[in-house]
């Protein structure tokens, strides 16, 4: 068992007087050590998460089955064996493989030179082929590689395979979906206990559902190609417990910001990260998915969040494929467990240039920005949009910097102009975003979160300051080496869309 | 990586891609990869060919039970020579290989090579010595030492196919991040070896150094200091025989 308690980076947030422990998880002792603590405690909050404690081992004898957590357990059963722990290496069964028009041709190309150039993939059903990187492009070798996609699902007659033809207009494609992760999602190609690779770090998104799933590169993917297995370490795990009511100007991106500023961007390297507690039962899928996401920017392998009935519901007309959700035993061991009560945090951002380079919203509020960016796998999600659209509905303001809106798939899209948005007397999404004057909304893909080819839409082609719903920010992330990306939450960066300051969306939401 | 990949499976034979015949493989691979009955050596759970903090150093002999080509059952002769290229921590894929080139496809030669081109060019402009010169495609730094987290971000495996494509053999980094040090692994490209104290701080670019493999040490002759290296352990065969696929023909998991 992994024994061994990973010490974080000195932090000084962490809380190490016990009596501060009346700030953690627990909310009806720590009304009472609120009040004991009252006199010998400063009255600054220092931190609003528990000491991580790593849980004690149950004692083990050489008969006795040792409980599992939730991503050991998928990997059992993956692997076809009864018990694993973490740093086994083991051959797992792949349930999905996806690839993209980045690195599906290299692992085709890898896939034909190793098996053979009329080898068959394992399951053609099991690859899901999504082009959604570099689409709205005139740049050649872009538009090749989405032809080399099509190309090879023709031969292989793979079953789902994303196409676009017609890249001057998005909707005259009717398989096209856009931005891989969602579309996975949206698709119902992510079942609670399975095992889904990715050629792509966010494939970690899909542990929203209950599964294991993490990014793999062409040389794995290729392998996974031909026999639909893959050699992996099986990972130890960190949990997340987080209680309380989830405060009206927080999103799940705040919670995956918090984390990553706790534990830094390698604070879980070769980790498993698993979501629990009431907050999080209270998350819709997307927020879930929003998450999970952010999982590989600190350095996690997978991320995973327990199915329940928000779950199922969601799946219930997205697949028909049976599926059994897998949960984490009473007795399971995890390497560290933090705690923290939401009612305690705040808006955050990333700043420059790194995922963990944390900071409250309200204390950048001096920071001017050039530009709003919501899109992408992380912030451009149908409910991204939503939030976006309820604070820019509650100040009635225009936008002060050009704020590019990129829907991640076309059901996003449509969603926006179909979708009535709450209190606002039967508009959508489109008409707020325009009454705001944000920019129409552009045709769904990854599009500039990662810069891309030099035409991107919205790529930062000159050094600005841009507030972004995506999920990097290191040097060039957006196109230009010297630009200054603050990562946000569709709140923040809608709210910073207002006043072209950094800015805190309780100054529009309370 | 790829330890014990059943012979069974593999009923058909493979052709390399130098000589272009056309191979007649089963419509489909026995869906039942048996792995459990067959492994070329004697094999305890392979726990450190991924794990960057396997402390022992594990020799292991293949016994490739049939094919007959000499294998090299350890890394105890190899050497790398030559200049070093210093950088911080974090150094994210991004930065390797920035997203614009990531059209180019590494598996079609004349793309790897233009990747490499494009190594490092990510870097900030606070690096005043760039990696490759503006007007060259390879670069003459064999070693690049890194601080912690080295190739963190993305999955494109682009990233160690750029630095291995420019001409780079090491890389000696404080930690790495997982997808990058597998991809390292899985192409062969580059060593991904780990330092015990953070040598990044202590080398200076166009520092000549030496990796001894075998030895897992790193002699900076510039500065006259020495450092101890963790083994690569079972990761080094295969990067050796250059990348996982290579690696099972080699060994006989894959009949070629």
């Amino acid at each position: 068992m992994a024994s061994s308690l990973v010490s974080p980076s000195p932090i000084s947030s962490f809380i190490t007087n016990k009596k501060d422990l009346g700030f953690s998880a627990f909310p009806s002792t720590s009304q009472i050590a609120i009040q004991k603590c009252k006199k010998q405690v400063s009255k600054k909050i220092v931190s609003v998460m528990a000491p991580q404690q790593s849980e004690r081992k149950p004692a083990t004898t050489g008969s006795v089955k040792t409980g599992m957590t939730m991503t050991e357990k998928i990997l059992a059963r993956a692997s076809e064996k009864p018990q694993l722990t973490p740093g086994d290496n083991v051959w797992v069964n792949v349930d999905i493989l996806m690839t993209h028009d980045v690195c599906g041709p290299g692992s085709i190309g890898i896939f034909k030179k190793e098996f053979g150039e009329n080898a068959k993939v394992w399951d053609r059903e099991k690859v899901v082929i999504i082009p959604d990187h570099y689409i709205f492009t005139s740049d050649e070798r872009a538009n090749r590689n989405v032809d080399i996609l099509r190309d090879f699902c023709t031969e292989q007659n793979i079953k789902y395979f994303y196409d676009i033809k017609d890249l001057g207009n998005f909707k005259a494609n009717p398989d096209y979906k856009g931005v891989c992760h969602v579309a996975l999602a949206q698709e119902g190609h992510c079942r609670p206990g399975e095992v889904l690779l990715g050629t792509d770090s966010h494939t970690c998104t899909a542990g929203a559902f209950g599964q294991f799933a993490t990014g793999i590169g062409n040389t794995d993917a290729g392998f996974v190609l031909g026999t639909g297995k893959l050699l992996l370490k099986v990972p130890p795990t960190l949990r997340f417990v987080m209680d309380g009511e989830m405060p009206p100007y927080l999103l799940a991106k705040d919670l995956i910001l918090q984390i990553i500023g706790e534990i830094s961007v390698a604070g879980a390297t070769y980790k498993s990260m698993e979501f629990v507690g009431t907050t999080v039962e209270s998350l819709n899928m997307e927020e879930r998915m929003t998450l999970c996401n952010m999982v590989v920017e600190a350095g996690g392998k997978n991320g995973v969040v327990p199915a329940d009935s928000t779950t199922f519901k969601y799946l219930e007309d997205k697949t028909s494929l049976p599926y059994e959700p897998v949960y984490s035993d009473a007795q399971a061991s995890f390497l560290s467990e933090y705690r923290f009560d939401v009612s305690k945090l705040e808006p955050l951002v990333a700043k420059p240039h790194s995922p963990d380079n944390r900071a409250l919203a309200r204390e950048c509020k001096d920071v001017k920005i050039d530009r709003v960016y919501i899109g992408s796998c992380t912030g451009g999600k149908t409910e991204d949009f939503l939030a976006a659209a309820k604070l820019f509905l509650a100040s009635g303001k225009k936008v002060k910097v050009p704020t590019f809106l990129v829907p991640a798939t076309q059901k996003v899209w449509l969603d926006l102009y179909t979708l009535p948005v709450p209190g606002s007397g039967g508009k959508t999404m489109s008409q707020i975003f325009e009454e705001a004057g944000c920019d129409t909304p552009a045709s769904p893909s990854c599009g500039a979160c990662l810069g891309g080819p030099k035409d991107t839409y919205a790529r930062m082609n000159e050094p600005k300051v841009c507030v972004s719903t995506t999920n990097r920010n290191f040097p060039g992330r957006m196109g230009h080496k010297e630009g200054e990306i603050y990562l946000a939450s569709p709140y923040t960066a809608a709210a910073s869309a207002l006043t072209g300051y950094v800015t805190d969306p309780r100054e529009f939401l309370q | 990586m790829a330890a014990s990949l059943s012979h069974a499976s593999y009923s058909a034979t493979f052709t390399s891609s130098a000589s272009k015949t056309t191979v007649s493989l089963p419509s489909r691979f026995s869906p039942s990869f048996n792995v459990s009955t067959f492994s070329p050596f004697t094999v305890k759970p392979l726990n450190s060919t991924f794990n960057p903090h396997a402390q022992r150093a594990i020799t292991t002999i293949m016994h490739a039970t049939s094919a007959p080509s000499s294998i090299p059952s350890d890394t105890s002769t190899k050497t790398f020579h030559g200049l070093c290229y210093v950088v911080g921590d974090n150094i994210d894929t991004d930065q390797i290989i920035p997203a614009e080139y990531l059209t180019l496809v590494p598996s079609n030669p004349a793309e790897y090579e233009k990747l490499g081109s494009y190594a490092l060019i990510g870097l900030p402009s606070s690096y005043a010595t760039r990696f490759i010169e503006p007007n060259e495609s390879k670069t003459k730094y064999t070693i690049v030492i890194g601080g912690a987290n080295f190739g963190c971000g993305s999955s494109r495996e682009h990233a160690p196919v750029a630095l291995g494509a420019a001409g780079a053999k090491a890389v000696v980094a404080e930690s790495y991040a997982r997808i990058f040090f597998r991809n390292s692994v899985a192409t062969g490209e580059v060593y991904p070896l780990e330092s015990e104290v953070r040598i990044c701080e202590e080398c200076r670019t166009g520092d000549v150094v030496t990796i001894e493999l075998g030895e897992s040490r790193l002699i900076n002759h510039t500065t006259g200091k020495e450092y101890k290296l963790k083994p690569i352990g079972d990761a080094g065969p295969v990067i050796e025989a250059g990348g996982i696929f290579a690696y099972a023909r080699k060994t006989g998991m894959i009949p070629s």
